[in-house]
Order: structure tokens, then sequence, then C-alpha cells
């Protein structure tokens, strides 16, 4: 298992949708001016769009949704499933994709649930609900994943809080008889569960005054156990040792011939981590493009949101490596072809 | 991979600093103990052995070094 071939299945247009308003990490005054210089320096990362307090994750995925069935002139009602990946729901319960089926008139002869992962959250996404579609009870499924990343994270945790940006995203696919296949490769490890977590909130750990209480961590690491905690060490180990074997296995199980990918887009954690792991697959810089300069890590819907930002590159009929590494541990790579297929211009709310 | 040396591990390591003069780094520098040491500043340094000499140390290695001549000495170590 985890090796996985899906016939059938052409990808016909991704869109992605952010916040119009942009936070700069020079203006991080949490950290020294040098420090900023030397973050954004390290992980790339100069700007990330934040969404209002109103605004959630959910909003950012229904646009890019709008926009994409508008743009391929498609309706709601043809859709047979929806899933969306998230792991900062609107509600505890129910699931988001309710809502959002519910939001997008979709029918009632429908499948929608969530699926809680994050950094590898698309490549899974698009995985199952691939598996759902076979072109005789479900015929056209739609892929959300989106994050509002910049909650839960406290901003006097500089090692969570100038990393994040907030996007949602909308992928829709289609059963064809004539798609190229897709292949894929997933894995779990969940023994590293703590390298990126939130604490309390949950069961484990229900919410109380407590768990709102801000401790003091480390130097300029201050935050309370119901936000965001990441180990960029252990974090980093696992991407840059897992993500090249991963990747070098899949493309060898299928013979794929690593020159015949256009491009291999991977979930954007940080320059430094992504860039080793493009040295150690021996890419050319112009085989990886990158979204997180100006929307810093934005979790599920990070590969999404490079492809939509990079679209003046990228051609109809591309082949494409998709990678997504992170929380859980989870990871998991595609390799996809593009068929005509639409991507929308970046939507901004 | 790069040839495993000390005078190379040194300028690959200057390269990653930025307020330390070339006369002041010596493989008895406590890279740990300069001003602009940090946790980010560690990443830098294990990408930077895994990238030029293809060993992948983990935090834990790092904390039981204090001068390049341990770091030179364990990467030897974890190559061999």
């Amino acid at each position: 298992m985890s090796f996985i071939l899906k016939e059938h299945i052409s990808i016909n247009g991704i869109a992605a949708c952010v916040p119009s308003y942009s936070e700069s990490n020079l203006d991080y005054e949490w950290i020294s001016e040098k420090e900023r210089k030397k973050l954004i320096k390290t992980t790339g990362i100069a700007h990330r769009r934040i969404a209002s307090t109103d605004t959630t994750a959910s909003d950012m995925s229904f646009h890019a949704a709008s926009k994409l069935l508008s743009d391929l002139d498609a309706k709601a009602s043809e859709i047979d499933v929806l899933i969306n990946v998230t792991q900062t729901p609107d509600y505890l319960i129910p699931g988001t994709a309710l809502l959002l089926q519910d939001r997008l008139k979709m029918k009632k002869d429908s499948i929608a649930f969530d699926i809680n992962l994050g950094c590898s959250g698309y490549v899974y996404g698009l995985y199952v609900l691939s598996s759902l579609i076979d072109g005789k009870s479900n015929k056209k499924g739609l892929l959300l994943a989106g994050d509002k990343s910049s909650h839960p994270v406290n901003y006097k945790d500089k090692s969570t809080y100038p990393l994040f940006g907030d996007a949602g995203s909308a992928t829709l696919i289609e059963y064809n008889e004539n798609a190229e296949p897709m292949f894929f490769k997933l894995n779990s490890d969940g023994s590293g569960h703590e390298a990126i977590i939130v604490r309390s909130g949950g069961l484990k750990s229900p919410a109380s005054a407590d768990t709102t209480t801000i401790k003091f961590i480390s130097e300029r690491i201050e935050r309370a156990s119901n936000e965001l905690e990441l180990n960029g060490m252990d974090v980093f180990s696992f991407a840059t040792t897992k993500v090249p074997v991963q990747i070098k296995a899949l493309i060898d199980q299928f013979e794929i011939e690593k020159d015949s990918i256009d491009y291999f887009i991977f979930h954007q954690a940080n320059k430094l981590m992504n860039e080793l792991i493009r040295k150690k697959l021996k890419l050319s810089p112009e085989k990886v493009p990158y979204s997180l300069e100006k929307f810093g890590n934005t979790s599920s819907a990070s590969i999404p949101l490079t492809i939509v930002t990079n679209k003046a590159n990228l051609k109809p009929k591309d082949k494409v490596l998709i990678s997504g590494f992170g929380v859980g541990l989870s990871w998991a790579s595609s390799v996809v072809n593009f068929n005509n297929t639409k991507i929308s211009e970046l939507v901004e709310i | 991979m790069a040839d495993l040396n000390i005078d190379d591990l040194l300028l690959k390591l200057l390269e990653e600093f930025d307020d330390i003069e070339t006369e002041n780094f010596t493989a008895e520098t406590s890279f740990k103990d300069l001003e602009e040491w940090s946790s980010m500043q560690a990443l830098v340094v294990i990408a930077l052995v895994d990238e030029h000499y293809g060993v992948a140390l983990t935090g834990e290695d790092l904390l039981n070094c204090d001068t390049v001549n341990d770091l030179y000495n364990l990467i030897e170590k974890k190559s061999s």
C-alpha cells in the first residue's frame, strides 16, 4: 500500500483566495530589526496575508470556489462530492464542509466532509477525492483546502508568528476516460504528533482559564497552551530527510523520468527547508516555484496558492509533482498532469 | 559532496554568520556563544552540513558541540 495509481481523473481548474491585508515581517517589533532581517533571509518569508477577525478559512475557500466555478462555467449543483481540508474549522461541531455545501448551494444528493490535515492535506485531499470520483455514482468533485493559520499563534512567539499566512483554495476534478493517470505516495508518522500541536481546547485538555494564560517558554517565545506550538528542529529534520526519500520512491516506483516533470510544487514551509529539499533532489531553481515570500506558510492552501501565483509560468499540459509535509507528522507526494487545467486569477477579499 | 576539511568548514560557516570577522573565526571558536546564535541559526548550520557533506545532524547532535572543531569531528564521525 501507499503507492497508488489513479486513473480517469482530470483536474479541471484551481483557484486560491487570500485576504487583501498584508503584514510585513520587517514590522515584527517583538524581535530586533537585525533579527527580522535574518528571519526574512533565512525563512524567505517577507510578507503574510492576514484575515480579519470575522473572516474564517471557509470564507476564503468559498470565494476561491465561487471564482473557480464561474471561470469554468460550472455549476455547484453538478458537484457530487465536496471535501474540505482544514485545521481551522468554523465550529468544533459540525464539520465545515457541511456549511460550505450549503453556502455553495450544492445539491443535497451529495457527499460532504472535512479532512483534518494541514501541510500534507492538499495532496491527501486530492487522493481521497479522486478515489470517490468513479464516473458512476460520482462524476465531479470539489476539493477545498484552506486555513486561517494566523490563528491560534501568539504575537510574542517568534517561532510561529512570523511564519504563517492565511489562504483558501478550490480545485475541481472530474471523471475523464482520457485523463492521464495520477500517481501518489502517502505516509504518516503519528509518533511525531507533538512537533506541531495546539495542546489545549480539545478533549484531552479542555479550554479553561489556565489554557488561555500566556506563559514564558524561552527567549522571545511566549504562548498559551491553546495556541500553536512548533518544534522547528524536529520538523526540519523530518521534512529534509523524509520528503526527498518519498519523492524518489514515488518516481522510481512508477518509472517517471525526473526530467519529464515540468514543475515541483512543494508545501511552502520556509526557504531554508524547501531549498535543502530541492538541492537534495538535484532540481534546478526554475522548476521549483515559491509563494512564501509574499504569503508565508499557508498550511493546506500552500500548494494551490503557489500554482495560482505562478500561473504565468505554468502551461496547460504540464506534468507537475506536488508534495506536502508537516503536522501529523504526515507527508504526501503526487505526480499529476494538467489537462487544459484552468488556473484562476488570485482572489483577494 | 564536498571533501571535509576544517578550513572549508570554517569558510562555509563564515558565510552564514553575519557578525564575525574572518580572523576571529577559528577551529576553537565556540559558535554557540556568538551573539547571533539562535535556534534558527542552528537550523542554518544543520542545512549547511547536510547540503555540503551529506550528513543529517539532529538538534541533539548540535547541543553536544561547542567549537567548530567539535562540529568537524562530529561530521567526520557521522559520515564514516
